[in-house]
């Protein structure tokens, strides 16, 4: 039974494969694609449920293939089936399904027809993995497919500012969700020394038993699955994203921030929950955060004067409350409110349109011109100030600017004195000095072999500072990205001795990405002249084959599950050790910043109004 | 607001500025007018070239696009030579051709609006739009909320900045990041010229500035422009100005710059390294530009010259009816044009005629419970007159998704677990099933059906806030005599005369009211339809139509009926009030209404990729009528697409010809009307209302993205009155891409039947019709009614046309035709 599992997963890429195929004008051909694979998924997915309910439910596991292994580490692909991927399969089939087919009239005409259907399959791919992922690993290719499949929606029309500019926004929020991911990976192979299911989770005697004597471990992994959770949610401090995502046609709204992924954090916490259940302190930290995320939130919502902005933020409040159901322990209740939220706001998004004839007909009707609502009963002091806060979302937005992005390249801009040339006669040397260092390691005295990898570390986290606040050359900014990984290797190399195999794993995939990637520059730079990072460029109008390789070196260089360096980022990770939090600090901010740093890269680059036509294009403000 | 002796007069520029903004109303009022309205005192050509030059609008189509139709043979070489030979002489036909076919151009000059304020990110590294444009556009969004949000903006009754004032004055939090800007609110003297002077400094800058500033956002300014100049057109009223909204802005941006550098700036003027340019220049003609002209010229005129041609053959139209079956009054509408041909062609007795849909009644018109008045008329036109709806059964459905407690934490807990599953339901009959639901904005909601009217007035003194309920007998004699003679039916009356208005229905649909009756102020034309009717069957009214010429027998009776246009559907009413005769007769006429509806329908479907044309005009009807209702369809119908000719004149002009619902036609007969009388307001009222749909349509097309709405699948309805892309951006006046891309853009021909002169007296009359005319927004042909010869109207004077085709197809059988082709088709002499 278990393996028809595989049945789930191998539907949606077939179809993302087949539709990748299909010529951009088919719209007939593309549309029954999208159909037909999503229609035979939810009919499979219903006929499974019943087979499984029959057979008395029980909670699946499969282990899939191992991707890598040595003697202390085991990276492979797990699969689980219970009672929380059935309400999200069967939510999810249902709703995508829906939304396939509204969007095959809805659609029609437009320019991007088929990057659609694409991204909403590529999308589906990502949710499956991540519902039916049996361990941490198998989730995080999920999740990286979720907030690239997110990237692209949200850009979709991509000729315009404000789509990408807030495309970027989302995934740099994103991002801290991933690392967040990353490092509960990381210190939970210290604690169990395995890559552990979550089936395994569920066994209640194990898990107490070995946050007994860690408890330190167990809250620090519970905290970073809190915070991958809140960001893939939009909890505090995180949700302005959510109403900022909703610049793509609104069937993909409706899909992606009203229902699916949304929730999606929900989901980590269900999953994880037997983990952290023994961990009264993360419990009440989650229903906390649940519950001031719901009264902000709502607050928030309250004053929206925007359809889509006030749904997403109704939204978010509804999540806050689901948090605390899960926090709570009431998993049933949760996924039976996650499973009425998502079905409300797919479905109040997609007539959001329509609300202008209803209200106006229904103001037309029942008008009366001092309309109370209960803020008004407030001290007035108190209430213009709660208006005033809500209108301005509590500064949420310009928090993560403020507080984290305007730092960054504050202290990047301190590194303008970096130019290609003395990067290369700094730094070259260094290197060397480094790798021979390496190979010299006994003649180095141990206090200083200790802060070594730190120092390297640090090295490769100011290349992408520096390549993060590049303004001018794209290629100067995309090697700093590569040259980051190699300093990452180097300063893990200090760390543990392990096999050359691992660190070529995990550069393999990132030279390929960065050789090609620098070639599509030279190349785009040949044909265009200059291209700097101070604005959009747009120039996958004109070059959208370019683009498209560009975007594959981006996914590829920033660890995207299509290249060996995926499972290398995470083997290097299990090399830190469970005491080393500043190398690891280094390691995954500079991981973070990598992130940002690519996409920025290839929006500025690719995306945006096309820098030489003035005419024919959105003003920027629209 | 007075500045002595300064090269700033901020009254007059204010005024300025909201002449060139975006002049569209809130949604529910989306009425069509020339986007570039502002224009209009010059030439056409000179007038678009100079707004694409100010503003970077895209004023035609590009070069290329007008090879390809060169190519496609959709732009007649004939016709370009004569175009070339007319502007630059016989002798360089050949060097101006050979321009306009293969010419390269390089089009490198840049648009001059932003000059000044573009040095905010050049010379001082600030991104001044993305830190002031977000909180500025929520907080007017907010202030002018129309019913979204649930806790609406605290204080509302006071003026914009007033209401901004007081929150700010009582607020442990503020709008502004710094205390400068706060400080300037609430206690300094904070007029735009003070402010301008701390950011600015040059007061010879502070105009350009200003239009830099607002055209960062125009569609935000211009629906402020558009409410502070007429503010009951929001039912919940709000005293907004655009000079609130450029004080506001002015201080968010003197917040900003604070912010970033605290005391240490110092104001634009400063850090300009050189001058920037004047966006008032003159702009001069390049050869592009006169390569367009020619070209758009050529394109318009293939087509003229077809209709023209046409129109010169027609024979089928004159033959008499000597019996009429019935008469029927439709909208001047182009959609209504294959209607009536399709009427025409299953009863050959009857005759049909179209007129502006109010037919000549203008007045408030007020539902039963309605807390408000409504406009039905022309927008220009103020009505003294009320009319109510009473005894009126209707229940008002309700739809629970729009609750706005599903938007509370308490109510949304417990909405998302039982609603919620409720919506799966909905969305997947919604999405196999499409239905009416209370979301569809239907065109037979305006009235109801069974409902009465106060239409007469039988005391003059029964008001109503000013208004006076219902016309008096002379006033309502008055009123259908207009409106008779004007379409020259005053003589062999049928037994029924129809008076059809039109509406429309739609779903998910924000640019709802721009399907409707524009000569309703964008609503149905149904109320309008029933009262004149009421007015030519009273007795009284007709005792005083016969004194003045216009003998009605009392057999012939008005029967009101709407129109609706996406459905292709039509409702009669008061049909209770036919004699026995006449019902018997309506009942007969019913099915050739039916007939014409299904035939129609399958005619529209020709346009639309879901439906296949092939299939009969029932099962036609029956996916038209779907489609109207189907959420997931953006085109329920395509409204003016197309539109490129009005005719006024009558019914045999055009009778035999087949002009794909591309004519707005208004009947009318010269020989009533020797002087012109009547003619006049035909064209007063003509020119602004079926030009204005035109030129909005032109330039939605040409630049769908700046002078149009884009594409409305990411659109977000703002407050109820606009749409903008996302949470943040700006709002999107004009028409969107769904609405446009099957449109062609031609400047409406007006040809009008009568003799040149009288015309040309007729349209002098009048400056502001005159202007439409002799700048060239819109172009004027004259038919003579004896000769049938043809005059063109050229620099104020006719000019004799001879449609340069000769020969024009004839069909007996259009459907093959119409099944196989999906675009425009030429003009047919139909057998």
């Amino acid at each position: 039974m278990a393996s028809l599992l595989h049945f789930f997963i191998l539907v949606p890429i077939l179809g993302f494969i087949i539709n990748g195929l299909t010529p951009n004008k088919k719209e007939g051909l593309l549309s029954w694609g999208a159909f037909f694979t999503i229609g035979i998924h939810l009919f499979g997915a219903i006929v499974f449920i019943i087979y499984w309910l029959q057979n008395g439910y029980p909670t699946l596991n499969l282990k899939d293939i191992s991707l890598f292994k040595t003697n202390d580490y085991e990276f492979f692909i797990d699969f689980c089936f219970d009672k929380i991927t059935v309400v999200y399969l069967f939510v999810g089939s249902f709703i995508t399904f829906l939304v396939t087919i509204y969007s095959r009239y809805y659609m029609h005409r437009e320019d991007g027809y088929k990057r659609f259907f694409n991204t909403i399959l590529f999308f589906y791919i990502g949710y499956n993995i991540t519902i039916f992922s049996g361990n941490l690993e198998t989730l995080f290719i999920g999740w990286e497919i979720l907030g690239i499949s997110s990237f692209l929606l949200i850009a979709f029309y991509r000729d315009r500012y404000l789509p990408v500019k807030n495309a970027v926004k989302v995934f740099s929020i994103y991002r801290i969700g991933d690392v967040g991911l990353i490092l509960a990976m990381w210190m939970s192979h210290h604690l169990w020394h395995e890559n552990i299911t979550f089936l395994k989770l569920s066994n209640y005697e194990m898990v107490h038993e070995h946050l007994q004597s860690h408890s330190f471990f167990g809250v620090f992994i519970s905290l970073m699955i809190l915070l991958s959770a809140a960001a893939k949610s939009a909890q505090l401090p995180f949700s302005s994203w959510l109403p900022r995502a909703m610049e793509g046609p609104t069937p993909s709204s409706a899909i992606f921030y009203g229902s699916l992924s949304v929730h999606v954090g929900v989901f980590l916490l269900l999953r994880t929950f037997p983990f952290w259940e023994q961990q009264l302190s993360v419990r009440i930290l989650i229903g906390a955060l649940g519950f001031v995320t719901m009264l902000i939130a709502t607050g928030i919502a309250r004053v929206q004067s925007s359809v889509k902005s006030q749904i997403a933020y109704a939204s978010i409040a509804q999540i806050g409350i689901i948090f605390i159901e899960v926090a709570a322990g009431f998993e049933n209740l949760a996924l039976f409110h996650f499973a009425g939220n998502a079905f409300l706001r797919t479905y109040q998004l997609l007539v959001s349109p329509s609300v202008v004839s209803y209200l106006i007909r229904e103001q037309f009707y029942n008008f009366s011109p001092r309309q109370r609502s209960i803020e008004d009963s407030f001290p007035k002091k108190i209430e213009y100030t709660l208006y005033m806060l809500s209108i301005k979302e509590w500064n949420l937005d310009s928090l993560m600017y403020r507080y984290l992005w305007n730092p960054m390249k504050m202290l990047g801009n301190r590194l303008n004195f970096l130019t290609i040339n003395r990067v290369l006669v700094f730094f070259i040397p260094v290197y060397v000095f480094g790798l021979f260092a390496l190979y010299n390691e006994e003649v180095i005295p141990p206090i200083i072999h200790e802060y070594l990898p730190i120092l390297f570390s640090l090295i490769g986290l100011t290349m992408v500072l520096k390549s993060f606040t590049e303004r001018k050359k794209a290629r100067m900014s995309w090697m700093l990205i590569i040259l980051n990984h190699f300093w990452v290797a180097l300063s893990i190399s200090f760390n543990e001795h392990y096999k050359y195999t691992e660190t070529l794993l995990y550069l393999s995939g990132i030279i390929v990405a960065g050789i090609i990637g620098f070639i599509s520059l030279t190349r785009l730079q040949l044909l265009e002249k200059s291209i700097d990072l101070d604005q959009f460029h747009g120039h996958s109008l004109k070059h959208p084959k370019i683009a498209f390789v560009f975007l594959l070196c981006c996914l590829g260089a920033s660890g995207f599950p299509i290249t060996p360096t995926f499972i290398g980022e995470d083997v290097i990770f299990s090399h830190i050790h469970e005491n080393q939090i500043t190398l690891a600090f280094f390691t995954s901010l500079s991981f973070i910043i990598d992130g940002l740093s690519i996409i920025r890269i290839y929006a500025r680059v690719f995306l945006g109004p096309h820098v030489k036509s003035v005419y024919e294009t959105a003003y920027r403000s629209s | 607001m007075k500045t002595h002796n300064s090269l700033f007069d901020e009254h007059e520029i204010l005024h300025e500025l909201k002449h060139f903004l975006p002049a569209q109303a809130p949604l529910k009022d989306f009425i069509h007018h020339n986007t570039l309205h502002a224009f209009q005192n010059l030439k056409f050509y000179s007038g678009i070239r100079k707004a694409s030059d100010m503003f970077g609008y895209k004023t035609s189509l590009s070069l290329d696009e007008y090879r390809g139709l060169y190519e496609e043979q959709r732009i007649s070489p004939a016709i370009l030579k004569k175009i070339i030979t007319g502007k630059k002489g016989v002798a360089l036909v050949k060097e101006w051709t050979e321009k306009a076919i293969s010419k390269e151009f390089e089009n490198s000059s840049l648009p001059k609006i932003g000059a000044i304020r573009s040095n905010w990110k050049r010379q001082y590294q600030i991104d001044m739009d993305s830190l002031v444009h977000p909180i500025l556009f929520r907080i007017i969004c907010s202030y002018l909320d129309q019913g979204i949000s649930i806790w609406g903006f605290p204080v509302r009754q006071k003026s914009f900045l007033a209401s901004l004032r007081e929150m700010e004055r009582n607020s442990f939090s503020s709008f502004f990041k710094t205390e400068r800007a706060k400080q300037l609110l609430l206690h300094d003297k904070c007029d735009i010229s003070t402010l301008l002077t701390i950011l600015v400094g040059d007061e010879s800058l502070f105009k350009q500035y200003l239009f830099d500033q607002q055209f960062a956002h125009q569609g935000w300014s211009g629906m402020v422009s558009a409410i502070e100049d007429q503010p009951q057109t929001l039912l919940d009223q709000r005293r907004i100005t655009l000079h609130d909204l450029i004080v506001f802005e002015l201080l968010l941006e003197i917040d900003a710059l604070e912010f970033r550098f605290g005391k240490d700036w110092t104001p634009i003027k400063s850090r300009l390294t050189v001058q920037p340019v004047n966006l008032f220049a003159e702009t001069p003609q390049t050869e592009l530009n006169e390569v367009l002209e020619i070209w758009q010229n050529a394109f318009e005129w293939t087509y003229y010259d077809e209709v023209l041609a046409g129109i010169k053959m027609e024979k089928n139209g004159q033959k008499k009816i000597a019996n009429k079956s019935f008469q029927a009054m439709f909208c001047i509408d182009d959609r209504e044009c294959s209607l009536r041909r399709y009427l025409e062609q299953y009863d050959a007795d009857c005759e049909t005629f179209g007129t502006p849909g109010f037919f000549g009644v203008e007045f408030f018109y007020q539902p039963e419970d309605g807390k408000f008045y409504t406009k039905v008329c022309p927008a220009p036109v103020t009505p003294k007159y009320l009319i109510k709806e009473v005894h009126a059964f209707k229940k008002k459905d309700r739809d629970v998704h729009f609750t706005k407690h599903s938007h509370s934490f308490y109510g949304g807990w417990l909405i998302s677990q039982t609603l919620g599953f409720w919506s799966a339901v909905r969305l997947f009959v919604n999405i196999f099933r499409p239905s009416m639901s209370p979301a569809t904005a239907s065109s037979f909601r305006h009235m109801e059906k069974y409902s009465k009217l106060t239409i007469e007035n039988k005391n003059i003194e029964n008001k109503e806030n000013g208004l006076q309920v219902g016309f008096a007998i002379d006033e309502m004699a008055q009123r259908v005599e207009g409106l008779l003679k004007s379409i020259g039916l005053v003589k062999d009356f049928a037994p029924i005369v129809y008076v059809v208005g039109h509406g429309s229905s739609s779903v998910n649909n924000p640019h709802y009211a721009a399907y409707d009756c524009g000569a309703c102020s964008g609503r149905a034309g149904s109320v309008n339809s029933r009262v004149i009717c009421y007015m030519a069957n009273h007795p009284k009214v007709r005792e005083i139509l016969a004194t003045r010429g216009i003998v009605i027998p009392a057999k012939t009776q008005f029967l009101g009926a709407l129109h609706d246009t996406t459905r292709d559907e039509i409702a009669f009413f008061d049909e209770d009030s036919l004699s026995h005769d006449n019902l018997e007769i309506h009942n007969k006429n019913e099915v050739t209404f039916d007939n014409a509806l299904d035939s129609n329908a399958k005619e529209r479907s020709r346009r639309f990729e879901s439906i296949d044309s092939k299939l009969s005009p029932e099962k036609i009807h029956d996916k038209i009528r779907t489609r109207s209702v189907s959420l997931f369809e953006p085109r329920p119908e395509l409204n003016h697409a197309t539109n490129a000719l009005c005719i006024v004149g009558s019914r045999e002009l055009t009778k035999g010809l087949f002009l794909d619902r591309r004519a707005f036609m208004n009947s009318y007969d010269y020989t009533i009307d020797p002087d012109g009388k009547f003619l006049f307001n035909i064209l007063k009222a003509a020119a602004p209302v079926c030009g204005g749909i035109n030129l909005e349509y032109y330039f939605s097309r040409v630049d769908n993205q700046k002078l149009g709405a884009g594409t409305k699948l990411p659109h977000n309805v703002m407050g109820l009155f606009g749409v903008a892309n996302g949470i943040d951006g700006d709002l999107r006046p004009g028409l969107p891409s769904q609405m446009i891309e099957v449109h062609d853009p031609v400047r409406l021909l007006i040809i009008v039947e009568h003799l040149p002169e009288v015309v040309l007296d007729t349209i002098q009359r009048n400056a502001e019709t005159y202007e439409w005319f002799i700048n060239e927004w819109v172009n004027l042909v004259v038919v003579h009614p004896e000769t049938k010869e043809f005059y063109s109207f050229k620099e104020g004077g006719f000019v004799k046309y001879q449609p340069l085709k000769q020969q024009v197809d004839t069909v007996s059988d259009m459907i093959p035709l119409l099944e196989s082709n999906q675009d425009n088709v030429p003009v047919y002499l139909i057998a």
